[in-house]
C-alpha cells in the first residue's frame, strides 16, 4: 500500500481530546467529527486535511481511548499519520479503522510540501530524503489494505 | 522461567506459558462499555455480523459521561444502548451507579488474575485488584462483544517499588503525579506498571485505584498491584472468592526497575497542558483559580472526601471559586453522606452533584470559559479537556484541591490545616 499527500506538521503529545473534543462525542454523525477535528489546536486545520499526511512529534494520540479520534482524521481526508511514536490505544484504533500509522524517526516536515510513503516497502519520502521505518506486522498491513478490521474480518468469514 | 504478575495472568488464562512479547488471542473475563464509546462499539459488533453477544453476564454496561442526558443526541445514544441491553439480556446499571471504573470494582466485576477490557482508557484502574485490565477502542470492543476474546501482546513490565511513609496530607495522587513527572507521558508506552513496596502494601484500595487509574497517563497498557490481604478483603466483600498467590516471581524480567521513597514527598501539581508537567505545589502556590473540581474515577472516593472534610473543618470555600464535588459512585456518595461530609460541603458553599464524570471530560457540565483556571482532582489537563481551549487545568490531590478551594488560589494543604 502506497500513498502521497501534502504534509501537515504537528508537535508532540497530540492527545485525543485535542483531535476530537469531548463536547463532540454525543453524536454518531461522522461529518461533525470531520469538521471539528483538531479544532482546539487550530480551528483552520480541518479544512486543510483533505489528502494530507500528518507528520507529528512523539506520543501521538495519547489519552482517551475514543476511536472517534482516528475516525475523525480519516473522515477529514488524512491519508496517513507519521510520528516517532504513538500511544498504544490510538495506534491500534487507527489500524482498526483503516488509517495508516507510520512509526518513523527524523522525517522532515515542511507544511504543504509533498510527502510519499510505502507501507509494503516501509519507507517515507520527504524533503528529498528516503527514510526507512520499522514495518507494520503482516497482519496489520492486511487489515489496513482491507480498509479496517471490520472489512478484513468480514472478508475472512 | 521467572514471571511477572502480568505474564502469570496471561499464562493462567491461556493455559500455556506466556512471556512478554508473545501475541495471542485471549478470552476476556469482562467487557465494559459506557455511553460515549459504547454506541460505536455496538455498531462495530453489528458490522462484524454480530447477532448475540458472547456472554451477556460478562458485559458491563452503564452511563456516566453525559448523565442525566445533557442533550437530545446524548439521550438518543443512551436510548440506543438501553434497547441493545434489553434485546441482548445485558444487565445495564444505566445512570444509577456512577463512574464506570469505580462501579466495576465496587460491584465485584473485576478480580485478581482476570483479564478485563473496557472501551475507556482508564480501564487500567482495575489493576488495583490485581486484574490485568486495559482500555480498547470501539472496533476492538465490537470484536470482543461478538467473540469474547481479543488479540493481546503480553507487555513488558516496569517495576515501581515504593518505600517510606507518606507525610500528612500527601498521598497516592501526589505519588502518581510525581511518577508521571519523572518518567513522562510516554514513559510506560506499551508496558505495564507494577506497583510494589511497603508504601503500596500499606496503601488503602482507594489509593491503589488512584495509582492504577493514571497508568495510562504514562502510556501504560496496564497498572497493577499484586493482590494482598487488603485486595482479598475488598474483593471478598463483593463476590465469592478464594485467595490464591499471584505475585511476580523473584528474578522476573523487567523493562525497568524504579525505586522511590515517599517520606519527603511534597504535594504535587500537574500544570497545563501536560500530565507529566509536574511541580511541587509551592512552585505554583498563589495561582488564582475560578473553579475546583473534586471527583472522577481518579479521586472521587470517600477517602478523598474525608481529606477534603479534614482540611475544610468549619470554614467556608472561597466565594470567588466554583467548587464542584462529585462522588464517583452511589456507594461512595452514601458513605460520604452518612459521615456528614456532604452537609458540610454544601454549607461551605460547594455544589454537590450526583455520581457521574462531571467536568472531567468536558462533555457535559461545569465547563470553563476562555482564560479561566481550574484545579481538578481528575486525571487529564489537556488543552480543551474541561471546556475552552483557552482555559487552564491544574491537577492535584483532593487535599490540595480543598486547600485551594478555601483560599481561592493554589495552596499547599499543609499550610491551611
Amino acid at each position: 500500500m502506497n500513498g502521497r499527500g501534502h504534509a501537515v506538521c504537528l508537535g508532540a503529545d497530540i492527545d485525543t481530546d485535542v483531535i476530537i473534543a469531548g463536547r463532540y462525542l454525543r453524536t454518531k454523525d461522522r461529518s461533525v467529527w470531520a469538521a471539528r477535528v483538531l479544532e482546539d489546536l487550530d480551528p483552520s486545520l480541518a479544512a486543510r486535511l483533505q489528502g494530507a499526511v500528518i507528520v507529528a512529534g512523539s506520543n501521538f494520540g495519547c489519552g482517551s481511548s475514543r476511536e472517534q479520534a482516528p475516525v475523525a482524521l480519516r473522515e477529514a481526508g488524512v491519508i496517513a499519520v507519521i510520528a516517532p511514536s504513538f500511544a498504544r490505544i490510538f495506534f491500534r484504533n487507527a489500524i482498526n479503522v483503516g488509517l495508516p500509522v507510520i512509526e518513523a524517526e527524523g522525517v522532515p516536515c515542511a507544511g504543504g510540501e509533498e510527502i510519499a510513503f510505502s507501507l509494503d516497502e516501509h519507507w517515507v519520502e520527504a524533503g528529498g530524503m528516503r527514510i526507512p521505518f520499522r514495518p507494520l506486522s503482516p497482519k496489520m498491513q492486511e487489515i489496513l489494505a482491507a480498509g479496517g478490521l471490520v472489512s478484513f474480518w468480514r472478508a475472512r468469514e | 522461567m521467572a514471571k511477572t504478575i502480568v505474564e502469570k495472568i496471561f499464562s493462567r488464562i491461556c493455559e500455556r506459558d506466556m512471556s512478554a512479547g508473545d501475541v495471542m488471542m485471549a478470552p476476556v473475563d469482562g467487557a465494559m462499555i459506557h455511553d460515549i464509546t459504547g454506541p460505536l462499539a455496538i455498531h462495530k459488533f453489528h458490522e462484524m455480523g454480530g447477532e448475540r453477544v458472547f456472554d451477556p453476564s460478562k458485559v458491563i454496561m452503564l452511563f456516566d459521561h453525559q448523565v442525566p442526558a445533557d442533550s437530545i443526541s446524548a439521550a438518543e445514544l443512551q436510548q440506543f444502548m438501553r434497547s441493545f441491553a434489553s434485546e441482548q439480556g445485558i444487565f445495564n446499571y444505566d445512570l444509577r451507579e456512577g463512574v464506570c471504573h469505580q462501579v466495576v470494582l465496587e460491584k465485584g466485576r473485576a478480580a485478581p488474575g482476570e483479564i478485563i477490557v473496557g472501551s475507556d482508557s482508564h480501564t487500567c484502574m482495575y489493576g488495583a485488584v490485581g486484574a490485568f485490565a486495559t482500555g480498547i477502542g470501539s472496533t476492538d470492543m465490537g470484536f470482543v462483544l461478538r467473540y469474547g476474546a481479543l488479540y493481546f501482546r503480553v507487555p513488558e513490565s516496569i517495576r515501581v517499588d515504593v518505600s517510606g511513609t507518606f507525610p500528612e496530607w500527601v498521598g497516592a495522587k501526589d505519588f502518581i503525579l510525581s511518577l508521571a513527572g519523572d518518567i513522562g507521558a510516554d514513559g510506560a508506552t506499551y508496558q505495564a506498571l507494577e506497583f510494589t513496596g511497603e508504601a503500596i502494601r500499606r496503601m488503602d484500595m482507594a489509593g491503589r485505584m488512584t495509582c492504577c487509574n493514571m497508568a495510562i497517563e504514562m502510556g501504560g497498557k496496564a497498572g497493577i498491584v499484586p493482590p494482598d490481604k487488603t485486595t482479598w478483603a475488598y474483593v471478598g466483600e463483593r463476590r465469592d472468592s478464594v485467595p490464591f498467590d499471584l505475585a511476580s516471581d523473584e528474578g522476573a524480567s523487567y523493562a525497568a526497575w524504579k525505586s522511590y521513597d515517599v517520606s519527603d514527598l511534597e504535594p504535587q501539581v500537574a500544570v497545563p497542558h501536560n500530565v507529566d508537567h509536574v511541580v511541587a505545589v509551592g512552585e505554583v502556590a498563589g495561582t488564582p483559580v475560578d473553579q475546583v473540581f473534586i471527583g472522577s474515577c481518579t479521586n472521587g472516593r470517600f477517602e478523598d472526601f474525608r481529606d477534603v472534610a479534614g482540611i475544610l473543618g468549619n470554614r467556608r470555600f472561597s466565594d470567588d471559586v466554583r467548587v464542584i464535588i462529585i462522588p464517583a459512585s452511589r456507594e461512595e456518595y452514601l458513605k460520604t453522606l452518612r459521615a456528614g461530609y456532604i452537609e458540610r460541603f454544601v454549607e461551605a458553599g460547594a455544589l454537590v452533584e450526583a455520581p457521574c464524570c462531571g467536568p472531567c471530560m468536558g462533555g457535559a457540565f461545569g465547563l470553563l470559559a476562555p482564560g479561566e483556571v481550574s484545579l481538578s482532582t481528575s486525571n487529564r489537563n489537556f488543552r480543551g479537556r474541561q471546556g475552552s481551549a483557552e482555559a487552564e487545568v491544574y491537577l492535584a490531590s483532593a487535599a490540595t484541591a480543598a486547600a485551594t478551594a478555601i483560599a481561592g488560589e493554589i495552596t499547599d494543604p499543609r499550610e491551611v490545616v
